[in-house]
């Protein structure tokens, strides 16, 4: 059976010019990039290419970018790093920026996590209201991973700049989705990540404005001008590189070609299926992502029907056992537990096609049905 | 039939994991879930570091998945967690506030694995399911039903568990290890070379650690934000005397002997319970001995019904021998009377009496 990949929020295939870039890292340019000697010198050439390649991305000088291991390490800096006092946050945050802010709760720091509209959007007022004297870092994410819904950031940048408050955005879900100029977005610190532009897991980065000071949360050597210790991932970095090269050419034509197969999707989905409604409609979305609530079924019972028809989409969030639980997203945004429970996300990318779009309709549109039919009692309740 | 899937619940041990693999050997499709029941980080001050056999643990989705990657299957874990507290954890502390010894295998057995998971067996598309139950399901011509008989294994039959399935469960279930016993199911095991061949076995109650009702009981209440309940009261003995106070009568069973902390000439036993004057009632070793029982929510397997005096030997707890006795017809259809031919030891409300005739499960219902 032929499988197709409609879940990129999780994570993406490495693309042939990221392979190609990231092979010679592993075996020839296989060097310390710290150490002195010639293959010290070829890999730290290949680290250094690789951070101007993501800093062109982003619009920023090489110098503020901090290579990490990945978007969980690069949110705990920004977040454990930058705050010393009052945090503000949202509840549609990923995990990687609540747990975190949640530990410095338990140690005494004020946080305010502000609410999202029904459609999945932070009201930059509702921050500027957040604001306390103690205020030191507002972290809030540009674009949701399950709703693709993109916060307005310049606006809350500038609200944190009038207050002399650090801002944090997460950028994981928002790179190669739509533009990301940090220099137009006016964020101090921006989280990125390989994995969810056809580069390896295990490489992200972190934008460090130039001027802004981080604590430590990781201790050694003199690595990344003392910000991260431990050796270069030299190929994940390079990975990372290629990536955003790739972006940098081409973010927009591709972001407009899936944007036209999301939409193609949702409307087949919605002249094919009942008592359907997509979450965040309403709002500005990235061009991948479409998050869609079937009425009366089990999200995690058509996530396993579709997979065994040969379609990979996602629900919720998953536990450790690997069962899925509610998503923290949807329920912030105002879902009751059923209603996120029966919500389904899709998230496309580079390879995806017409056709396969067409032949997901079909399957989305069997599977609920046959599930409908199956527990006919729910959908009188 | 064998092109359609079947849907194999595995547990990460070694009977379901030999299921699994039997079934993939037959040229079966199969598909593997896993039941994400009892959340294991809940209730942290009762939780014993490094317990294994109890459900949903890291380690056995680990070993479940393990197997299913070593024969080859697609493997999920669904997550039944609600339904599970909902239909068998609240009424199992409400059984034991109430005075009653509940047996929470058979409200799962009835609620979650022969109903929750049939429709996500048949929400993925398989009309049938497996389980590593050691019994036997067989449709009998004559009557046009579905038989449930005990496994050949008598050391581990587990029909006492199966009493209230209905003939539309019945129909959609494969117990393929019915027929076997578990050393030859560990032998199958290590034929399949499978990782887990030499796991041990679950006992306990798997989201009661240590068998500690009493103390999962107060924690779960206390997590709930729910008091605990007052039922401190008195041991008295049958004839009526007090003879110390007790913490609450759900720290107690009828024939329990260990822990009532009274020290007496002769050995005293559990002989009641009562919740609403919360008085626990101990006695001598013969006081426990009762002729006759009402069973109620009866569910009837083998046969349809019985509308007269029926023999059949009935079973009143899990490692209890079968008892010869006569059924007869209760005030409703939902219940039987049970006279044993010789009276049996610790009759004990909550606890499930189940009617064979030999190896075939005829029904059962619930002791009142």
């Amino acid at each position: 059976m032929q499988h197709f990949y409609f879940d990129h929020n999780a994570t993406t295939a490495v693309s042939p010019e990221v392979l190609e870039a990231v092979l010679p890292c592993l075996d020839q340019a296989y060097g310390n990039a710290s150490s002195i000697h010639h293959f010290g010198q070829i890999a730290k050439q290949r680290l250094e290419q690789a951070r101007r390649q993501v800093a062109a991305l982003l619009n920023c000088d090489p110098r503020e970018i901090v290579f990490t291991g990945g978007g969980t390490e690069a949110d705990n800096m920004a977040v454990l790093g930058a705050a010393c006092g009052h945090i503000i946050t949202s509840a549609i945050e990923h995990t990687a920026v609540l747990s975190p802010c949640a530990h410095l709760e338990r140690h005494g720091v004020a946080v305010t996590r502000v609410r999202a509209s029904a459609d999945g959007i932070v009201d930059p007022d509702d921050v500027r209201r957040a604001l306390r004297p103690q205020t030191s870092l507002i972290s809030i994410m540009h674009a949701n991973n399950e709703l693709g819904t993109i916060q307005p950031i310049a606006e809350i940048a500038k609200i944190a700049h009038a207050a002399g408050v650090l801002f944090h955005a997460d950028g994981v879900q928002a790179l190669g989705k739509t533009p990301v100029d940090v220099q137009a977005l006016g964020v101090d610190l921006y989280t990125i990540s390989g994995h969810k532009i056809y580069a390896p897991k295990g490489a992200g980065a972190l934008f460090v404005r130039k001027g802004v000071k981080l604590g430590p949360i990781l201790f050694g050597g003199h690595h990344e001008r003392d910000r991260r210790p431990g050796t270069e991932n030299v190929a994940g970095a390079v990975g990372l590189g290629a990536g955003a090269e790739w972006l940098a050419r081409n973010q927009q034509g591709e972001s407009a070609r899936v944007a036209a197969l999301r939409d193609r999707l949702e409307r087949g989905i919605l002249a094919r299926v009942g008592d359907v409604a997509v979450n965040g409609a309403g709002a500005l979305r990235t061009s991948n992502t479409s998050n869609i609530r079937f009425d009366f079924i089990e999200g995690e019972a058509l996530v396993i029907a579709l997979d065994l028809r040969g379609f990979a989409v996602s629900s919720g969030a998953a536990c450790s056992s690997g069962a899925v639980e509610p998503s923290h997203v949807l329920l912030a945004i105002g879902l009751a537990p059923d209603a996120a429970r029966s919500s389904i996300r899709f998230s496309l990318g580079r390879w995806n096609t017409v056709e396969q779009v067409d032949a997901l309709v079909d399957a989305v549109a069997e599977s609920v049905a046959h599930l409908r039919r199956i527990a006919p009692v729910r959908a009188h309740v | 039939m064998s092109d359609l899937p079947v849907a194999v619940a595995m547990s990460g041990g070694v009977d379901s994991s030999t299921v699994a693999a039997m079934l993939v050997r037959e040229g079966r499709r199969v598909i593997g879930l896993t039941m994400q029941l009892w959340n294991q980080r809940r209730l942290p001050e009762i939780a014993v570091e490094g317990a294994s056999g109890r459900c949903c643990s890291l380690d056995d989705v680990y070993d479940a998945r393990r197997v299913a990657g070593q024969i080859g299957i697609p493997y999920y874990v669904v997550n039944f967690e609600d339904r599970f507290e909902r239909d068998v954890v609240r009424p199992f502390v409400d059984e034991y506030l109430a005075g009653r010894t509940p047996i929470p295998c058979t409200l799962c057995n009835n609620f979650i694995k022969f109903d929750q998971f049939l429709e996500m067996a048949d929400a993925v598309g398989a009309r049938q399911i497996a389980t590593g139950h050691y019994a036997r399901v067989l449709f009998d011509e004559v009557s046009g039903r579905y038989q449930l008989r005990r496994g050949v294994d008598e050391t581990k039959d587990q029909t006492y568990f199966l009493f209230g399935l209905a003939q539309e469960q019945l129909a959609r279930t494969l117990f393929p290890l019915g027929g076997f016993n578990k050393t030859e199911v560990r032998e199958l095991a290590r034929g399949f070379d499978l990782a887990i061949a030499a796991k041990g076995d679950s006992q306990e109650i798997c989201f009661v650690p240590n068998g500690d009702y009493a103390a999962f009981l107060n924690a779960y209440l206390r997590e709930k934000g729910m008091p605990e309940p007052a039922t401190r009261g008195e041991i008295v003995t049958t004839g009526g005397k007090a003879l110390a106070g007790h913490a609450g009568v759900h720290h107690f069973t009828v024939g329990q002997r260990r822990g009532l902390g009274i020290a007496a000439g002769e050995p005293l036993y559990v002989i009641a319970t009562d919740p609403a004057s919360q008085r626990v009632t101990v006695g001598a070793e013969p006081e426990l001995y009762r002729a006759k029982l009402t069973a109620s929510g009866v569910n009837w397997i083998s046969i349809a019904a019985i509308d007269r005096g029926t023999r059949a030997q009935v079973k009143i707890r899990n490692k209890h021998v079968p008892a010869a006795a006569t059924l007869a017809p209760g005030a409703d259809p939902g219940r039987v009377e049970v006279r044993f031919d010789k009276p049996q030891r610790a009759v004990t409300p909550g606890q499930a009496a189940v009617f064979y005739d030999g190896d075939l499960v005829l029904g059962g219902g619930w002791i009142e």
